[in-house]
């Protein structure tokens, strides 16, 4: 349990931290920021709007710096992230609507990837120095492109030229949303080049990763005592590789911060609602107060994620379960 | 210390000539642009000719001059982002890792919160407070890079440190009385070197990575040219939905071929480690040169030497 609360202080403290930047970086921008942004939206200012901004900065409150920030945690306590700039509604509105559609994508995709990379990388660990090898620079490649710049690719040779998959948006706008079969079925389709995407992206790390220890596993007196026993091929890979996931489970928590930066922009390519579209549509329109709710509610789901991943850990290996384990 | 001596796999060699040719790109680029990456004077849209290479933009720009010019403005964020980050969690790393208790508490707090929160969201929110002067100029930009990316070295590097920190050539130089900064400097540093040049390499590539991104996302100056606003202008202009191939793939390209260097290079690194993971890169050839079975066998590490490996190949030549 050491292990869990440790972890779960950690991620408290990050919270706070970001919160924190999130409270102090408009507080910090030099000049009249305000003025600015009035300035940009000339002709369509409304008093509601010059409102929203000077709440966003701080401007305008006569409040010290103190009575701000404690203000603004009462305000995040009530679920209120301030008023979107362009949109004129609030932020915490806007956010709900596109939430569960990243939370759905990357969700998927990050799970997916794991199995497939994890499995991928016990059988190339296994048969390491034959022709399988060839897989990891193609691997890697695929790795060091960025995501979006794959979805591109991606989305132009099976989306739009061998017509294989349908593109832009989330589900198809013949159908109405709800819980139907013909929806569900559009929402599939809809995000199987996405999530193909993200997961070709992605994959290549939890493979080098898992192949990595499985070499190093198969060294390991009790692999040599389960061939030698006797055992089928398949049980003895079996064992060592569920001894080599272990280092890949705790680093999942990490890698969902990582995969989801890089989904956020596949999103933008594929037109996805989710949140990843909103934040560029925001900073496009420099709307300050819709580009931090988004940075906070994407920071807090992560943190919640990583927990999810930490438990995962904890219940998969014994040895975290023990007093003398930190 | 004995001069570091990097297993010489094809796979390291790709990956060191990639990195190669890219570094020789940064230094000649600019000077090598047949035209003025941003003038205007050609007619928009031409596919790739003769004239020119990789065709032009909608607005009749040189796409080849383009690739050359901003090859220097993507690798100077990156290297300084990768550099400021290194040092920074050599820093961290080895003075959590070597000091220990209430410092390294501290220390290790910071970087595992740095790992947490999500690196493009909170890069992308500082750089959009951030003025115009600033989002051109590439060492701001690299500054902030390097603040998102310098965690995750520092905690490889204080595991490696703390590993150090006991063994017997670091406890007689503070036996004999060194300053506990000479021992970090002097004594610990030189032997974290492998892992020290598997996170620069790393951290370049994340730089790379996040320096495009921004700029692809229309956050960095789109005067500047790099491989980043390329893309920026080319999705600007609709080329992928126009089929202008030529346009977008060129920097897409480039950034997937410096990456997959820096991670062939890393292998060799890794393998330089860990001598388990050496044997398993060996090809078919070279096992069967320096006398170790096809296929590894179970229950013992080989050891391939060098010199066998290499007079079996002039023996095969």
């Amino acid at each position: 349990m050491r292990m869990l609360g440790r972890r779960l202080s950690l991620y408290l403290v990050t919270a706070w931290v970001a919160i924190t930047v999130n409270f102090l970086l408009p507080r910090m921008m030099p000049g009249n920021p305000v003025q600015q942004l009035i300035g940009k939206l000339t002709g369509r200012v409304t008093p509601q709007q010059v409102h929203a901004i000077e709440l966003a900065f701080g401007i305008g409150l006569h409040q010290n710096l103190w009575d701000q920030y404690i203000g603004y945690w009462h305000q995040l306590f009530l679920g209120n992230l301030g008023v979107s700039i362009t949109l004129s509604v609030p932020v915490s509105s806007v956010l709900a609507s596109a939430v569960p559609w990243t939370v759905g994508l990357i969700g998927v995709s990050t799970v997916l990837s794991f199995l497939l990379g994890t499995f991928a990388g016990a059988l190339l660990g296994w048969f390491r120095g034959s022709r399988l090898d060839s897989v990891i620079p193609v691997a890697t490649f695929f790795q060091a492109v960025p995501y979006f710049f794959l979805g591109t690719v991606m989305l132009l040779v099976f989306g739009s030229d061998l017509h294989l998959f349908p593109v832009l948006g989330a589900y198809s706008q013949s159908v109405t949303p709800g819980w139907h079969w013909d929806f569900i079925f559009s929402l599939v389709r809809y995000g199987e080049l996405p999530v193909i995407t993200i997961v070709l992206s992605s994959v290549a790390g939890w493979m080098l990763g898992m192949r990595n220890m499985m070499i190093t596993m198969i060294a390991e007196d009790f692999v040599l005592m389960a061939v030698a026993k006797g055992l089928p091929r398949r049980k003895v890979i079996m064992h060592a590789a569920r001894n080599a996931v272990l280092p890949s489970v705790a680093n999942l928590s990490l890698a969902i911060g990582l995969v989801v930066s890089g989904a956020l922009l596949v999103e933008l390519v594929f037109n996805y609602p989710g949140v990843g579209n909103l934040l560029l549509q925001a900073v496009l329109n420099e709307d300050y107060p819709l580009i931090q709710g988004i940075f906070l509610v994407i920071t807090l789901t992560v943190l919640v994620a990583n927990l999810l991943a930490d438990v995962f850990y904890f219940v998969l290996d014994p040895r975290t379960r023990t007093e003398a384990a930190v | 210390m004995s001069a570091v001596r990097l297993p010489r796999s094809p796979k390291v060699l790709v990956g060191a000539g990639l990195v190669a040719f890219f570094a020789v790109l940064t230094v000649v680029g600019p000077w090598l642009a047949p035209y003025n990456p941003s003038a205007t004077s050609f007619p928009a849209n031409l596919r790739p000719s003769s004239g020119h290479w990789l065709g032009t933009t909608a607005l009749g720009q040189d796409i080849f001059s383009q690739l050359l010019v901003g090859a220097r403005a993507t690798m100077i964020v990156a290297i300084v982002a990768g550099v400021v980050a290194t040092i920074l969690s050599v820093t961290v790393g080895v003075a959590a890792g070597y000091l220990g208790g209430r410092t390294d508490d501290g220390l290790s707090l910071m970087s595992n919160v740095f790992l947490a929160i999500p690196g493009l969201p909170l890069l992308i929110v500082i750089d959009s407070y951030l003025p115009a002067g600033g989002r051109s100029n590439s060492f701001v930009i690299g500054l902030i890079i390097s603040l998102t990316g310098w965690a995750w070295g520092a905690r490889v590097l204080r595991a490696q440190t703390m590993s150090l920190r006991n063994r017997d050539f670091v406890e007689a130089s503070r036996i004999i009385g060194e300053s506990r900064f000479r021992i970090m400097m002097f004594e610990i540093a030189p032997n974290l070197l492998p892992v020290l040049a598997s996170s620069l390499l790393f951290t370049i590539l994340y730089s790379i990575g996040a320096y495009v991104t921004l700029a692809y996302v229309g956050l960095t100056s789109t005067a500047v040219w790099n491989w980043g606003t390329m893309l920026y202008w080319a999705q600007a202009n609709n080329a992928p939905l126009a089929n202008q191939w030529w346009w977008f793939v060129p920097p897409g390209v480039c950034i997937a071929l410096i990456g997959t260097g820096l991670a062939l290079m890393n292998f060799g690194i890794d393998e330089f480690i860990n001598p388990r993971l050496r044997s398993a890169g060996l090809s078919g050839r070279v096992r069967r040169a320096s006398g170790l079975p096809r296929r590894p066998r179970l229950g013992y590490t080989p050891v391939a030497r060098a010199s066998a490996a290499r007079a079996a190949k002039v023996g095969a030549q």
